[in-house]
């Protein structure tokens, strides 16, 4: 034992600054979830569930900012990873062209959202926006659409500029794990006679889980932190058709004063975050292939 | 059996090619390269026009390659220090984020396995905790301290959130180096610390690396945590600086692109450079389980 006492020294700084200004926040958020501290003045009362109570039976604009989570969740987790493992699989090569197409693809990753979404406001701006300005061009004129106005569509265009930016860095991902493949799979594939259908089926997507489990799992999460991007895009509007969760407990602290609720919210956010990827870890694990 | 004359030890070819897949391929792969190539350079021609020009031509060439955004730009803001503030939370978080983490992931590796493991488990939880839901105990914990509107309070919180993940990165490097070598240094008598920084943190290099690139793209592209905490104009970062242009040019594009366009060359720049880097650290990060 005596020779393990000196990794404390190792340790000890890390663990502190993590636990001290990381952990200890994220659990203090479960005391103020209790109080209706209004962030300002030292008085706080105590309140037991009730900002709970509020928040899931009385309140509508978390109910919608809930939906909009779900809605935009399921959009960018879909059309991402369909398109990345798409792209994925037409650049598994490592060819000069296919590691330049990459490289392309990749290039919004390290782009600021910040920056990603005023190009975007640009791109939609329903006056200048290069999209309609686009569309009247090509004489599509009925596709022409208030992107980020109308109520209806604006927390799909968001979604859009999600997957614009992370598709690259997703595809990366399945790259990785399809070189990973055993070639000789694909060999006997093509012997057996199979059709592209059925080597994907069959060998690809089994041997793909374990990437599909993280690129699932990880775009899951960062759909729910698509706050930075939302907040310059529309800040929540129009009329909280695109606030999502992490938007909403910003607003309702930062806004309105309400540090108590907030919390609640963020405990909430917090719970569904972690059962959301449990659950996927489960499903996808119970689909892995071992060879 | 006629079997095509077999190719041995070719790469992987999801799918069998033929001729004109090979060439159809690149229909959607163009078409997609224009999708992220447009909307960059329309926004970098736009910094080249004024207002008036850009309603009646948004989509074309500029006119000419008039850098008057730019001038504007540097004389309206303090575009130097706010990059001079980025530089300087982003580079000493990264510092301590590699520092405090390489020991960590030298510990967990020299210790007791089930010890290591349990610390292990304990510090990567933090990376299924988005930053948004600890902003508000953060923000209120960090004005307790005073150390909101200080540099030094971004660089802590920032060291605190990104730990796990270069943890992570680490760890799992370190696991792999050869047991033998340092077990011969530590029979010769050399101490942890000099095991460490003679032995494991030159040979974890590459790890450090893309744990480094990582943890700067993430710190210098943050805008929640200077958000919450920065009020002094003397003290914003890059990004902060641009989300309040929103508010201060409302629809002024050319000179809100400018800043976009300040705030993200020297980024694109590193990244032409050093893409094969960032691009293994940006997935890395994203790596789990």
């Amino acid at each position: 034992m005596r020779k393990y006492w000196p990794l404390s020294f190792f340790i000890l700084p890390g663990l502190l600054m993590y636990v001290i200004f990381f952990v200890f926040p994220a659990i203090s958020a479960l005391g103020l979830s209790l109080t209706d501290w209004n962030g300002i003045t030292p008085e706080r009362n105590f309140v037991g569930l009730a900002n709970y109570k509020e928040m899931l039976t009385n309140d509508p604009i978390f109910a919608q900012t809930f939906g909009n989570n779900i809605k935009y969740m399921l959009f960018v987790v879909f059309f991402q990873t369909l398109f990345s493992l798409i792209f994925a699989m037409m650049l598994v090569k490592n060819s000069r062209m296919n590691v330049f197409y990459r490289a392309l693809f990749f290039l919004p990753t390290i782009i600021a959202s910040i920056s990603v979404a005023f190009i975007w406001i640009f791109v939609y701006d329903p006056s200048i926006g290069s999209l309609n300005t686009f569309l009247t061009k090509l004489k599509l004129d009925f596709l022409i659409q208030s992107w980020l106005g109308d109520k209806n569509i604006a927390i799909y265009s968001i979604a859009v500029v999600q997957c614009w930016a992370h598709i690259g860095q997703v595809m990366v991902i399945f790259i990785a794990g399809l070189q990973s493949i055993p070639k000789s799979l694909y060999e006997v594939a093509r012997i057996e006679g199979a059709t592209p259908w059925q080597t994907f089926r069959h060998v690809t997507w089994p041997l793909l889980a374990p990437s599909a489990t993280i690129v699932v799992a990880y775009t899951t999460l960062q759909s729910f932190k698509a706050f930075d991007l939302i907040l310059a895009m529309t800040d929540g509007g129009p009329s909280y058709a695109t606030e999502i969760l992490s938007l909403f407990l910003y607003h309702q602290a930062f806004n309105n004063y309400k540090f108590g609720y907030a919390s609640a919210t963020a405990v909430i956010f917090m719970l569904i975050v972690a059962s959301i990827t449990l659950l996927q870890f489960r499903i996808l694990r119970a689909n892995k292939v071992s060879y | 059996m006629s079997l095509p004359a077999p190719e041995p030890q070719k790469s992987a070819q999801p799918v069998p090619s033929r001729k004109w897949p090979e060439f159809l391929r690149h229909i959607p792969l163009v078409l997609y390269s224009l999708i992220i190539i447009t909307p960059l350079s329309l926004v970098f021609f736009a910094t080249f026009k004024d207002l008036s020009q850009l309603y009646t031509n948004p989509l074309g060439l500029p006119r000419s390659w008039d850098l008057a955004n730019y001038t504007r730009l540097f004389q309206n803001e303090n575009m130097v220090v706010y990059f001079k503030n980025s530089m300087i939370v982003t580079f000493t978080s990264v510092f301590f984020i590699l520092f405090f983490g390489s020991m960590i992931s030298y510990a967990i590796i020299r210790m007791p396995k089930w010890t290591g493991a349990i610390l292990f488990s304990f510090i990567t939880l933090g990376m299924m905790i988005p930053t948004q839901v600890n902003m508000i105990p953060t923000y209120v914990f960090f004005a307790k301290l005073d150390l909101l509107n200080k540099h030094l309070g971004l660089i802590i919180v920032t060291v605190a959130t990104l730990l796990p993940i270069c943890v992570f990165i680490l760890t799992g490097f370190m696991k792999t180096l050869p047991k033998g070598l340092i077990e011969a240094a530590m029979i010769d008598g050399a101490s942890h610390w000099k095991i460490y920084t003679r032995l494991v943190l030159p040979l974890s290099g590459p790890a450090l690396a893309t744990a480094a690139i990582f943890c700067f793209v993430i710190a210098w592209n943050d805008l929640l945590y200077p958000l919450l905490f920065i009020k002094s104009a003397e003290l914003k970062t890059l990004p902060l600086a641009l989300l309040q242009f929103q508010g201060e040019y409302l629809t002024d594009y050319p000179m809100i692109f400018s800043g976009v366009v300040v705030a993200s060359i020297p980024m694109v720049i590193i990244y032409t450079f050093l893409q094969k880097y960032f691009i293994a650290g940006m997935t890395a990060g994203s790596m789990k389980g």
